[in-house]
């Protein structure tokens, strides 16, 4: 058997490694096995390429090998579980600088030679990267805190960025269909990097489930590009699960905002046109205490848990699991509600929660629980507002159909939230003035770890 | 790249994107981070191009492109493997219990 044959065999075992090693993700007890396999498979990915005998030179490939798993495990090991978002978006930054600068040198050292059908991938492949490159930094660093997460317009914007998509789009058909044009090529190229950041920059903080997982399938779209500009199977087979996997993601997130994708990608909410804050809750927002929050849970049987962004922001999932220790010790059952886009990334609210010891058998989704909320004694809302804005019921609501935690069917809740200020789709929250609310004013972490306090002394 | 090769990888590619949208849509959104960070770490497959590139006695700039591009790939592998079994292993720990 010749070499060529021998690694287009391991190519094909490790694709078929990846396809299992993502379906035992199914499950919460198989999905570490499932990722053992994954990982054996990329390891004999990278062997038995290193075995082509196109692969002379080995002294730069070490360098980066070294340099790769230095960063790698130092990335791994001190990321805090709440940095999880940050920590994708800036994953894709580095997938996609890998596809785009392996199509940039390839196209680098062989522009004359390259055929016609290569260098349609090797377009697509040098877009779809770099635009991943900056989109993904740039979001990177909105989550981080670095640029401001709240979504910045400026006149004209979508308007610029379709200019830019056009002349891209030009300079690539130019490169393609001229082969001498190594100008149109670079060009396109440099121009990507900055359509990513024009393509992200007027996308808000809480649209960000959406945009990493968009982000995620341009990243693995770039990468089966790659593979059809080097003729190589298990670039294409890797690149098409991950392509297919952030574009589900992707849909199912816009989906939990009731807002069609492109709608996300290009545009914002509206600003609003209903009611006034001032409206909406003059003297009807009742807040309480320590004191009398933990009085409400004496005798509550059954207690809801909402967690949102704010949860994760003050670090407060280990106080939330005192909470739940507490009140299932009285005997209450206590079950946490996950909306599909709560936090900022997909299922950001189940890791948080998990890294505190809660067990995932408690953690609803949402279609589950909505039709429990009436016998739910007690319900706490903690650092989430868009996720259960009772305004979203509203026709003329600018959130109205998006899928919302139907808390305020619950007999009493209670909303822990540092002020009255709005969520990012900045309207009032009618339910913080309903009738069976009280608010809570309090950080989460330190308000809460007041309750378990009182809570104990019952 | 003849065209019968490229009918042969849209093949691939087709049957690829297929069984991955089976395989992904049975993913429970309990999962959705891990998944999210498992298949940015199978997406470092570009890796293997990486290689090629580095590897093949090109060009000075096209090496050192190719450097950081495995530099970027490995990053990812090493990072993405990691961190996804870090949290799949907070997912498991109950059981112990």
């Amino acid at each position: 058997m010749s070499t060529q044959a021998f690694i287009q065999l391991v190519y094909l075992g490790a694709a078929a490694l990846f396809i299992f090693g993502l379906k035992a993700m199914s499950s919460p007890r198989t999905a570490r096995r499932g990722m053992l396999m994954a990982a054996a498979a990329m390891v004999s990915a990278i062997g038995g390429t290193l075995l082509d005998p196109h692969v002379v030179n080995y002294e730069w490939i070490a360098v980066g090998i070294v340099v790769g798993t230095i960063l790698g495990g130092w990335i791994a090991i001190a990321t805090p579980m709440t940095h999880m978002p940050q920590r994708t978006a800036l994953s894709h930054a580095f997938g996609a600088l890998a596809a785009s600068l392996v199509g940039i040198a390839h196209y680098y050292d062989h522009a004359t030679t390259v055929t016609l059908v290569e260098r349609v991938a090797l377009g697509l492949e040098v877009v779809l990267g770099s635009l991943t490159v900056t989109g993904s930094l740039l979001a990177f660093a909105k989550l981080q805190g670095w640029v401001r997460g709240t979504p910045v317009a400026y006149p004209g914007q979508n308007a610029v960025s379709l200019v830019l998509a056009v002349v891209i789009l030009v300079l690539a058909g130019w490169f393609i269909t001229d082969p001498t044009a190594t100008w149109a090529f670079y060009g396109m190229a440099a121009l990507a990097f900055v359509f990513g950041i024009t393509l992200v920059m007027p996308i808000g903080a809480a649209d960000m489930p959406v945009v990493i997982a968009l982000l995620n399938s341009y990243a693995g779209l770039a990468g089966a590009a790659t593979g059809f500009a080097l003729d190589n199977n298990i670039l294409i087979v890797a690149g098409a699960l991950d392509g297919a996997s952030g574009l589900i993601l992707a849909v199912l997130m816009s989906k939990a905002m009731n807002r069609p994708l492109l709608n996300v990608v290009f545009g914002r909410i509206e600003a609003s046109t209903a009611a006034s804050a001032d409206d909406v809750y003059a003297g009807k927002v009742r807040s309480t205490t320590a004191e009398e929050f933990a009085l409400l849970l004496e005798d509550a049987r059954r207690v809801v848990i909402v967690p949102g962004y704010g949860m994760a922001v003050s670090q407060a999932q280990h106080a939330v699991r005192d909470l739940y220790l507490a009140l299932e010790k009285r005997g209450a059952t206590v079950e946490f509600a996950i909306h599909p886009v709560a936090g900022r990334m997909p299922g950001h609210m189940n890791v948080l929660l998990a890294e505190a010891d809660i067990p995932y058998e408690r953690m609803i989704e949402m279609d589950t629980i909505n039709p429990t909320f009436e016998t739910v004694d007690v319900a706490i809302v903690i650092g989430a507002n868009d996720v259960v804005n009772s305004n979203a019921r509203a026709s003329d609501s600018p959130i109205a159909g998006m899928p919302i935690l139907d808390v305020d069917k619950a007999r009493m809740v209670i909303v822990v939230k540092r002020s009255m200020s709005p969520g990012f789709a900045g309207i009032p929250n009618p339910l913080f003035a309903a009738e069976n609310t009280l608010m809570y004013f309090a950080d989460a972490q330190a308000g809460i770890l007041d309750v378990v306090r009182e809570v104990k002394t019952l | 790249m003849e065209s019968l090769n490229l009918i042969d990888s849209l093949f691939v590619f087709m049957l690829a994107a297929v069984v991955g949208y089976h395989v992904i849509h049975k993913v429970p959104p309990l999962l959705h981070t891990p998944l999210m960070s498992a298949t940015n770490a199978i997406s470092a497959i570009a890796v293997v191009g990486a290689l090629l590139v580095t590897g093949a006695n090109g060009s000075k700039p096209a090496t050192i492109l190719g450097a950081i591009a495995v530099a970027a790939a490995v990053t990812n592998v090493v990072g993405g493997f990691l961190i996804t079994d870090r949290i799949l292993k907070m997912f498991n720990k109950k059981k112990a219990k």
